[in-house]
């Protein structure tokens, strides 16, 4: 592997083929210009990189439990402080914070807010896969509104999950962090961009990157680029920042493609195509209008 | 050999003494979150960050499950690190106690021991520290404010020595809250005592990189444990020799366990904790009527020194253990861990009696420990 993508994060690692996280971690790490210390909930990302003997990590990591890796990331940084305060560190530092959607929008909601709220200098990064994939497929708050999961299967009263998911920038925007941003696995060089900045902030700054899931969301693993990129170009994951409050949209199309078109791609919404569940899926199409025009107004 | 200073003697609750210890010693990161009866400790740090006494960073986080996880983050990056909590509060944090342990991270944290809820009740007894006693911690037991104050200064020197995270038990509100009249050391001699604090391993030593929290399966999980428990027995010589030490500057000697007229005694009393006040001046009443009756006071509850406590018990008729918790569906804690080393070493010929006391802040009297001792009492209650 090209020596300069691996100097952070190696290969080796036992992540599944056809997985985006390796990538979105390499990236982010990527533009770093000063030494990192990275923080990991518990997760696909952490049980596939850390198995002892062995590490993919050639940068200081630390996992402590599921919920808690912004409180963590919050100790080192604080240490950080303290230590150079006493002149026993001279380097720049800078920290970063790595969990699935489970441990950022479900069980590490709590920990995240109090760590944005109270300024720590790092950044915090949600690989968003749509639900809980390490455990084997279980529903989270991440989770799209019609996709069949293990805890919201597809049966004779059910079409899957029946709850939108919910909006993590909004919650994290509601934080007033500097700096924040929708990416995506399939635009790596506007991921690099937003990874850059969000590394030079000083303060708190946060990423969600879509990450898809070829175990769980059912689909070849030579195929997550371009699912990946379906997600984006028929708006179901727009690219866009908030910087220090001002939104700005990185990626729009004249005419966006059908929802369809992305969900078609992936056995999670299979159930969606039968005569049964039209309704469900025009819901979806109106789901993804709406968000995008919400998100539009937000940007004048 | 007693140093005896009156410039430094302090009316203080023992919360404040453990704040006055701690702002002695200096740790570089103290996360924290509210809770009764242990907030008199927090705030009174952060009084003293705030005028200039303390240069610790303070983390004000949202929960004690974020103290404790923001304290392993701060403690793996090499910071001499310190938080502090009671009841509810050590129960959330309880996922994590074992993940600070199991990293071997020297933690130092003063607990305000209270019961725990339901019902709600914010009053001392061992429940919350019981609930604990599993997961890896020192875990020494201070009497009063004084104690309470040095065991916060040997409790961080013995953490670092051990490579394990300590809790220093004070009762809620019978300690945590009264005044005592206290002796404190001169700053300069709590700095020395406990050094300079250099962490083998950091992750900010981004140099030499570590992966801390590593995912251990079936064929290497086990022999971290093993090696955690080797710790974990280590550190009953290390408290020993810190203890030692510590008297030497203080004039104050603390050991496994404070025996109290245990010497000729056919019956003895064991409990740890500020009953132990109470139960001392019932002795006196006792002893002064010609009743053999001594008391061993539990100070290092993990590990157990059970060698020692035998030996210490081998002249005993009659054993009287007394618990500040239950073990619902079983014998309380103390209880258990006696006759379990009994059993070990075949003592026999003695009777042991298990008796519950001051559940939810109930007080203990001495007339009930007079009472108790001359066979008065029915039932395992005190209440």
């Amino acid at each position: 592997m090209n020596k300069e993508l691996a100097k952070n994060f190696a290969p080796g690692h036992s992540a599944c083929q056809g997985c985006g996280f390796p990538a979105i971690v390499r990236t982010i790490l990527g533009e770093a210009t000063t030494p990192i210390v990275v923080a990991n909930a518990t997760g696909c990302l952490e049980v596939t990189s850390t198995i002892y003997p062995y590490t993919a990590w050639k940068v200081p990591y630390i996992h402590n439990a599921f919920e808690n890796a912004a409180a963590t990331i919050s100790g080192v940084e604080r240490a950080y402080k303290a230590l150079s305060k006493k002149g026993k560190i001279k380097k720049k530092i800078k920290f970063v914070a790595f969990g699935g959607d489970g441990g950022t929008y479900d069980i590490g909601l709590q920990s995240l807010s109090g760590a944005l709220e109270r300024g720590h200098d790092f950044l915090y990064v949600v690989y968003d896969n749509g639900g809980y994939m390490n455990t084997g497929n279980q529903r989270s708050s991440a989770t799209p509104y019609g996709a069949g999961t293990e805890t919201t299967p597809v049966g004779k009263e059910s079409f899957g999950k029946m709850e939108t998911r919910k909006s993590i920038m909004e919650i994290v925007n509601a934080h007033r962090v500097p700096y924040l941003a929708q990416a995506n696995v399939a635009y790596l060089a506007d991921l690099k961009k937003k990874a850059k900045k969000a590394l030079e902030v000083e303060g708190p700054s946060f990423l969600a990157v879509f990450s898809p899931c070829t175990n769980n969301w059912k689909f070849p693993t030579s195929q997550y680029v371009r699912i990946a990129r379906l997600a984006t170009e028929t708006n179901f994951w727009p690219l866009y920042e908030i910087e220090n409050g001002k939104y700005n949209i990185n990626w729009a199309t004249e005419k966006p493609k059908p929802v369809e078109e992305f969900l078609k791609t992936q056995g999670r919404f299979k159930h969606l195509f039968s005569e049964k569940n039209k309704g469900v899926l025009k819901e979806v199409q109106k789901k993804v209008d709406d968000e995008w025009m919400r998100l539009v107004n937000l940007t004048d | 050999m007693a140093i005896k200073n009156n410039d430094n003697r302090k009316a203080l609750t023992g919360g404040a003494a453990i704040a006055e210890a701690l702002r002695q010693i200096g740790p570089d990161v103290m996360p924290v979150y509210p809770i009764t009866p242990q907030t008199p400790i927090i705030e009174t740090y952060a009084k003293f960050v705030a005028d200039g006494e303390a240069d610790t960073e303070m983390i004000e986080v949202e929960s004690e499950h974020s103290a404790i996880s923001a304290a392993v983050g701060a403690s793996a990056a090499g910071a001499r690190t310190v938080t502090a909590t009671s009841s509810q509060g050590l129960a959330l944090m309880h996922e994590i106690l074992y993940i600070a342990s199991g990293m071997r991270l020297p933690i130092l944290m003063p607990v305000a021991a209270r019961a725990l809820a339901s019902p709600i009740n914010i009053h001392g007894d061992h429940s919350d520290v019981m609930g604990a006693r599993d997961a890896g911690w020192i875990q020494l037991f201070a009497e009063n404010p004084q104690e309470a104050y040095d065991k916060t200064i040997i409790g961080m020197r013995l953490a670092e020595a051990a490579k394990l995270p300590v809790m220093v038990i004070i009762d809620g509100f019978n300690t945590s809250h009264s005044v005592e009249n206290l002796e404190m050391l001169d700053g300069k001699a709590v700095k020395k005592f406990v050094g300079e604090y250099k962490a083998e391993k950091s992750l900010l030593d981004v140099a030499n990189p570590v992966t801390f929290g590593s995912f251990a399966l079936q064929d290497t999980f086990f022999e971290f444990k093993i090696e955690q428990e080797k710790a974990m027995a280590e550190a009953l010589d290390q408290y020993r020799k810190i203890a030692k030490e510590y008297a030497a500057i203080s004039g104050r000697e603390y050991s496994l366990f404070e025996k109290y007229a245990t010497k000729d005694a056919d019956k003895i009393l064991v409990m740890a904790g500020s009953a132990a006040g109470t139960t001392k001046d019932a002795i006196d009443e006792l002893r002064a009527k010609g009743k053999k009756v001594g008391l061993i006071e539990i100070e290092l509850f993990r590990p157990f020194p059970r060698k020692e406590l035998l030996k210490a018990l081998s002249g005993a008729k009659e054993i009287i253990v007394m618990d500040r918790a239950q073990s619902i569906g079983s014998n309380p804690p103390f209880y258990t861990e006696i006759v379990s080393a009994m059993h070990d070493s075949k003592k026999t010929g003695c009777d042991i009696r298990s008796f519950i006391y001051g559940i939810g802040g109930r007080d203990l009297f001495k007339s009930q420990i007079i009472d108790l001792v001359n066979g008065k009492i029915k039932g395992k209650y005190l209440n």
